[in-house]
């Protein structure tokens, strides 16, 4: 236990050691937080009234965003199968970040359904024995559970990990392994839960297709690696760390499977309701051409269809995947557009027309924006700390000192552009 | 220890002592409505689930509520917590033929129910609807506006709760805060609710509203005779339905739900379902009837119907 306490002090000690661009970066983060926590106190006092949110669509923007970054979350298992399923060497170098990813994904998922909660003072009612959660009737209890352990799966898998190598040990596989294959069908299980949360809903037609659950996973694995690709860039430009092209060609490849997948199950999908021209078909109408009058969303579909169409091609020849240049073109459009498409291109349409066929045309407020902004400030500055922490103890710049308790920090800087050789100084706690 | 460092360490103990205080003092503060309100604001927020609580926790319940209620809106108000009759299953039903379209229902229901007047929240909704497409939801319209009603070449449904004998709305709620009472009536604890509106994209009927801001709702205006499940004023971000005036209709010298006995022209009938002899059972038994939604299973004990 005293070396558990040790580490963490030692994390924090490390925390508070970085280049100017990491305190710049870091106290950005921090404005953006403290801006959307103003508009969150806004909304406190007045209600929900400040969202756009009505009757007629209930959920909008947060629900949206949650059900995007689960997506994202879940994206972590593209690294952990062929890291660890296959032992493919180039990702299981980087596996632990995936799980960092995942951990900060959902950290974002849970302050998304709790800003968007009418009352928050009563969250404990969801915690069983206190509260009363509902389950397995609920989905969304479900969901609180499946979310829940995952965070707490990769959290522990990565600490321990992490924990091990400042100890300058292998960590012990016997333990990590299976938490490791179960973090697999959990992965799964979070975003499958979440488009049943959807899926169930028989009085929402555009919601109510078993095809929900597989587009879910399958533009999971598109978003959340293409996130994960520009970000190793990023990491390995500005930090220490050593990320392998293979690594990077290997996920692009695998997304453009997934992506493939994904526009087929959109184009049967689309082929049902648009061959068959049931009254079901007035949401998808909505969404891809308007409907007496009402388009907002249309430009934004079309954008998004265009965008992973795009990046599909782009990552599925060889030659554009290769290129780093093609290839970023194809993660940021692909991330967008999966963005749109599973964020409020999901969620509106399932609200508009609404259950009476009235139509409430739905586009977020500003302190819905504002409050967004920094929830994903919030999971930016979750996964920085924790980049901060993993990127030197992966380097084997941060471990225990010689005599077994202080830590030894050989990363002063952490964000720096390329691989400026810092002097090696050893920092003791005062 | 020396007596210096006793001494400082003293200051320092006061000194955060008086700070937690003020700390305290200050959340209080921002977290209190007003007054010494703070005995009541602790004891509902601990409170547990409606049916978890016994006879004795309910009357503790309840007497606050009524104090706190009775000094908001300077007058008695009573909050009861009447039981379901034995053998009551209530259905209503809506004659389509008769329904001219005045929203008489949607204000007295309004009035009876302790709805919030800004903004404006209507459990009930009356749909404008063309005599040539039928009931077609997709081409209704709910802000009809004309002069006089009925407008010629339209007939009108109203919407409510339709009080599912299966609810799609209950099972959703990842908390209990809403079931369906063994009178058939679905009912929600408004203390109970953490406002997540699950249940409002499940119900295929848009029977749910949910409380976007503090219900505006004048002393004035404010019914007095209330049931906890029912037309008690509702807080802010909690989801609110239809009751079939549980208030009313509960009662041993029960009246009509409040939108059939305003019902100017009759279109509205409300009854046991289980009393062969209801009004309800007669409705059922010799018209020809339909549910809304049908293909759901949802089973609506709401029937609409047309008497010519």
């Amino acid at each position: 236990m005293q070396k558990v306490w040790a580490f963490v002090r030692g994390c924090f000690l490390l925390l508070r050691k970085g280049s100017k661009l990491y305190y710049t970066w870091v106290s950005a983060l921090l404005v953006l937080i403290v801006i959307g926590v103003v508009a969150y106190a806004n909304q406190m006092y007045y209600g929900l009234i400040v969202t756009a949110m009505r009757d007629q669509v209930t959920w909008g923007f947060y629900i949206s965003n949650f059900t995007f970054t689960v997506g994202v979350a879940a994206a972590a298992i593209l690294l952990v199968i062929p890291a660890y399923v296959y032992q493919w060497k180039p990702i299981k170098e980087i596996a632990i970040l995936g799980e960092l990813v995942a951990v900060s994904a959902i950290v974002v998922c849970l302050l998304f359904v709790t800003v968007d909660l009418g009352r928050p003072d009563r969250f404990w009612h969801l915690i069983p024995k206190i509260g009363i959660l509902n389950f397995p009737q609920s989905l969304l209890a479900w969901d609180v559970v499946v979310l829940n352990t995952y965070l707490v799966l990769n959290f522990g898998i990565a600490g321990y990990m992490l924990y091990s190598y400042y100890y300058q040990r292998e960590p012990n596989m016997k333990y990590v392994f299976p938490l490791l294959m179960f973090s697999i069908p959990a992965a799964i299980s979070i975003h499958t839960v979440t488009a049943f949360l959807y899926n169930g809903l028989a009085a929402r037609p555009f919601w109510n297709a078993s095809i929900l659950a597989p587009r879910f996973l399958a533009s999971a694995f598109c978003s959340g690696p293409a996130g994960m690709i520009l970000m190793f860039q990023i990491v390995r430009k500005w930090t220490n760390i050593e990320i392998q092209d293979k690594a990077i060609f290997k996920i692009a490849e695998l997304i453009a499977y997934a992506m493939f997948i994904n526009l087929f199950l959109l184009g049967s999908e689309l082929f049902k309701e648009y061959y068959s021209d049931t009254i079901h078909l007035a949401p998808v109408k909505y969404l891809y051409q308007g409907l007496d009058g009402h388009s907002d969303l249309v430009s934004f579909i079309w954008t998004a269809t265009i965008f992973n169409l795009t990046a599909f091609f782009l990552f599925l020849i060889p030659q554009t995947r290769e290129n780093h240049v093609t290839l970023n073109i194809g993660c940021v459009l692909m991330f967008i557009g999966v963005y749109i498409e599973k964020g409020m291109g999901l969620v509106i349409p399932g609200f508009v027309p609404d259950v009476l066929g009235d139509f409430y045309e739905y586009s977020p407020t500003s302190t819905e924006i504002l409050v967004s902004m920094g929830i994903w400030a919030t999971g930016l500055l979750v996964f920085t700390l924790l980049m901060r922490i993993a990127v030197p103890i992966m380097n084997h710049d941060f471990h225990v000192g010689e005599d077994g308790v202080k830590p030894h920090i050989g990363d002063q800087l952490f964000l720096v552009r390329k691989r400026v050789v810092v002097e090696e100084e050893d920092i003791y706690s005062p | 220890m020396s007596d210096m460092e006793e001494r400082d360490e003293h200051v320092f103990r006061l000194t955060r002592r008086k700070a937690l205080k003020g700390l305290a003092l200050g959340i209080g503060a921002m977290a209190l409505p007003a007054k010494d309100a703070s005995a009541s604001v602790w004891e509902s927020f601990f409170q547990k689930n409606f049916r978890e609580l016994n006879r004795s926790e309910r009357q503790v319940i309840l007497a606050r509520l009524e104090k706190e209620y009775s000094a908001r809106y300077k007058k008695p108000v009573r909050v009861k917590d009447t039981p379901p009759i034995e053998g009551a299953l209530y259905g209503y039903g809506l004659d389509l033929s008769r329904c001219v379209g005045c929203r008489r229902c949607v204000y007295g229901c309004v009035t009876e129910n302790n709805q919030s007047r800004d903004p404006q929240i209507h459990w009930i909704k009356v749909l404008r609807l063309e005599k040539e497409r039928g009931v077609d939801l997709e081409h209704s319209e709910q802000y009809y506006n004309p002069a006089t009603v009925p407008e010629e070449g339209y007939f009108y449904m109203p919407v409510q709760c339709q009080q599912c004998e299966n609810p799609p709305c209950t099972k959703v709620c990842p908390v209990q805060a809403t079931w369906k009472e063994i009178d058939g009536i679905v009912v929600v604890d408004y203390n109970w609710c953490i406002g997540c509106r699950y249940c409002m994209a499940a119900c295929p009927y848009g029977a749910r509203h949910f409380n976007w801001k503090a219900p505006g709702l004048p002393a004035g205006d404010m019914n007095p005779e209330t049931h906890y499940l029912g037309n008690r004023p509702r807080p802010v971000g909690v989801v609110e339905k239809c009751t079939f005036c549980m208030q009313r209709t509960r009662e041993r010298d029960g009246k009509y739900p409040a939108c059939v006995e305003v019902c100017p022209v009759g279109a509205r009938k409300f009854g046991n379902l289980l009393d062969p002899a209801s009004e309800i059972r007669n409705v059922i038994e010799n018209k020809r009837v339909f549910i809304l939604k049908e293909d759901l299973n949802t089973q609506p004990k709401f029937y609409y119907f047309y008497s010519v």
